[in-house]
């Protein structure tokens, strides 16, 4: 018997009964549609909580000195002309920025705040977190005065061209002090920076610090998330013998990292309770296509037919009741992923503050990974190969004469 | 040529609880050509019978040869090949395939037989025309009378050359008429076509048209007469 065969019988098999099919295809249909509309939510949402905090924070590589990561002072900063001696130029790397980061004091009038003092290479810097896309008043800065947080700035009510006065302790102990212009001023999504962010050229933040030539950070932001840890490995031969070392950073922030697992693994449950249910539905049909088929069955074998030709023509039934299913559930799901993924669902009032909390965008960003699709098909493929073993267990002990008496 | 050749046949149902002896120590050779039919009533025997003859039931007792072979040592799979490739089978109700059309299903037979598409195309016609069913061959089963139903059951097993064809009962669903001529057309197959048939029936019309008649009862034959 040929393919072509098979499929005819399948095809029109599976059509004998049509609301049967429909029904038994649209609860296929709807699993998957729900659970590519949750997948595709869950992966958007966590590329881009990966991504906000990967460009604001981390990078997805950083370099630091070996004890700055459990004791994040100025002393255990490094010296980024001995890095770039090293050589660790690689190619998986997009862009790559030096930090120089600690805390200070700013004043300004009556008004006095610990901020977070940060030397930046402004080009590299706009190219990593696009912080120059932040600027609400003034402009950006290139090597000279300062950008503070809109928070901070409400807070001291220092506004472009007012000068805030920094006083903090420098390198080995020494006392920092400097007045900086502010220059712009930064609208950040997430409180805390907003709050109390200050950024100043690198040039200014070493000389403010006492820190010539010095970094605590160099973080890189990778082409590609997936070579994160080919690059990281690659790149820590190149700092082996040195007193740095290369983060990645689920490293950095493991919190983030467990946060996404949690929630990822939370919502595999529901669509596997899901699945469950839909599950008895397809067996429940495949019950019924069986039992009421065991006359024919008994012809079939009766005539000459032997048992694994039934058995293929019938895996061909569940296989097309199966990929019909799964047809409409993707057929139904990928225009609306697809608007969501051009239009993400923006979020307004509460919902929108405890985002900002969090410290992310108020948005609902959705995925279009392939990974969404192929997934739900292939699981619900397993569900129903899996099921289908019954209908081969039940032609395999078929009893022609027991079948032919039905 | 002898095609169907029992000795001391025999079918006892539930032989540990409560035995049922169905078929009862049946000798019997049937020879190509043949037009016979198994009478009896109801509970006598006939379909236990026939399906030992057509290998769809083991025996409790003796053996069955077809066209000299023994039938009673394969397994089920070469049973199920053997009986494709020697007994064409007719039963009393829904025996096509009702996704195919009458063509499709005569057609079926010969692609489970893997004969090539020429010949396949060439002989379901060629029956369909000779059982005077090619005007419906396009129909599928629920669109045919059950009179032309089962022409089309009848044309498949004559499709795939049998050595002889076995019909329980296949008049058992039919008004006068189209049992009347659906024996007609089967006595003319088995004259233009040497095709031999073997089949049951109460029904006393149908009796009227065999060449032989093997009347069972209690699962015995108590007689067996050419006319
Ligand atoms: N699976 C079975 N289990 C037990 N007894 C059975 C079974 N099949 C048939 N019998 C018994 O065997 C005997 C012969 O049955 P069979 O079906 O061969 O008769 P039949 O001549 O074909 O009857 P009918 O004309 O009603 O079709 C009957 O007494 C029947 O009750
Ligand atoms: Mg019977």
């Amino acid at each position: 018997m040929s393919l072509t065969l098979y499929m005819k019988l399948g095809w029109r098999n599976i059509w004998r009964n049509r609301k049967r099919t429909w029904i038994t295809a649209s609860s296929i249909g709807f699993a998957v549609f729900f659970a590519c509309v949750m997948q595709s939510m869950q992966l958007g949402s966590y590329d881009r909580m990966i991504e906000n905090s990967v460009r604001f924070y981390t990078g997805h590589l950083a370099i630091h000195e070996k004890e700055y990561w459990d004791e994040k002072i100025l002393d255990n900063s490094f010296s980024l002309s001995g890095l770039q001696d090293l050589d660790i130029t690689n190619g998986r790397v997009e862009v790559s920025v030096p930090r120089l980061t600690s805390f200070a004091l700013a004043s300004y009038g009556e008004k006095t705040k610990g901020v977070i003092v940060t030397g930046i290479d402004p080009e590299k810097e706009a190219d990593l977190t696009f912080l120059d896309d932040k600027i609400v008043r003034g402009e950006y800065i290139r090597d000279w005065g300062v950008m503070i947080g809109e928070g901070l700035s409400d807070y001291l009510k220092a506004d472009v061209g007012d000068t805030v006065v920094f006083i903090s302790q420098g390198y080995h102990g020494v006392n920092a002090a400097g007045k900086y212009p502010v220059v712009g001023i930064l609208k950040f999504p997430v409180p805390d920076l907003n709050q109390a962010a200050a950024y100043l050229s690198l040039g200014q933040a070493q000389s403010f610090f006492g820190a010539e030539g010095l970094v605590t950070s160099f973080s890189m932001l990778l082409h590609d998330q997936e070579e994160l840890f080919v690059a990281q490995s690659e790149i820590s031969t190149s700092l082996a013998s040195s007193e740095m070392t290369i983060m990645n950073w689920q490293e950095m922030m493991p919190e983030l990292l467990q946060g996404i697992e949690l929630d990822y693994y939370g919502g595999l449950i529901m669509i596997y309770i899901l699945y469950g249910i839909i599950g008895f539905g397809i067996l429940g049909t495949f019950l019924m296509m069986t039992k009421e088929r065991t006359y024919e069955f008994g012809i079939l074998t009766s005539i000459g037919m032997k048992k694994p030709k039934i058995q293929v023509m019938v895996a061909f039934e569940i296989l097309m009741l199966t990929f019909f299913g799964v047809g409409l559930g993707l057929i139904a799901s990928f225009p609306i992923i697809l608007y969501f993924y051009f239009n993400p669902i923006r979020f307004s009032g509460e919902a929108a503050a405890a985002f900002e909390n969090f410290g992310y965008e108020p948005i609902m960003p959705f995925s279009m990974d392939p990974v969404v699709f192929y997934n739900q098909g292939i699981v619900v493929l397993i569900i129903s190969l899996f099921l289908g073993i019954y209908p081969m267990i039940a032609i395999k002990q078929l009893n022609i004469t027991k079948a032919l008496k039905e | 040529m002898t095609v169907i050749q029992t000795k001391n046949l025999k079918k006892v149902y539930n032989p540990e609880t409560i035995p049922v002896v169905a078929v009862d120590d049946v000798d019997l050779a049937v020879e190509e050509g043949e037009f016979t039919a198994v009478v009896g009533p109801s509970g006598c025997g006939k379909t236990t019978l026939l399906n030992m003859i057509g290998g769809l039931d083991q025996p409790t007792g003796g053996t069955v040869s077809v066209g000299g072979e023994e039938i009673g040592r394969m397994s089920q799979s070469q049973l199920t090949d053997f009986r494709l490739n020697n007994i064409g089978f007719v039963f009393q109700s829904y025996n096509l395939i009702p996704v195919l059309t009458a063509r499709e299903n005569v057609e079926f037979i010969m692609l489970l037989q893997k004969c090539d598409k020429a010949y396949r195309d060439k002989r379901t016609l060629d029956i369909l025309e000779k059982m005077g069913i090619r005007d419906q061959m396009n129909r599928r089963p629920a669109q045919l009378s059950g009179g032309q139903q089962q022409r089309v059951a009848v044309a498949r097993a004559l499709a795939s050359s049998p050595k002889f064809i076995l019909a329980d009962e296949p008049t058992a669903n039919l008004d006068t008429k189209a049992t009347e001529s659906l024996l007609d057309i089967m006595a003319q197959m088995n004259k233009e076509e040497k095709a031999t048939f073997i089949f049951s029936t109460h029904d006393q019309r149908v009796i009227d048209k065999a060449k032989r008649v093997i009347t069972l009862e209690d699962g015995r034959i108590i007689s067996d007469e050419n006319r």
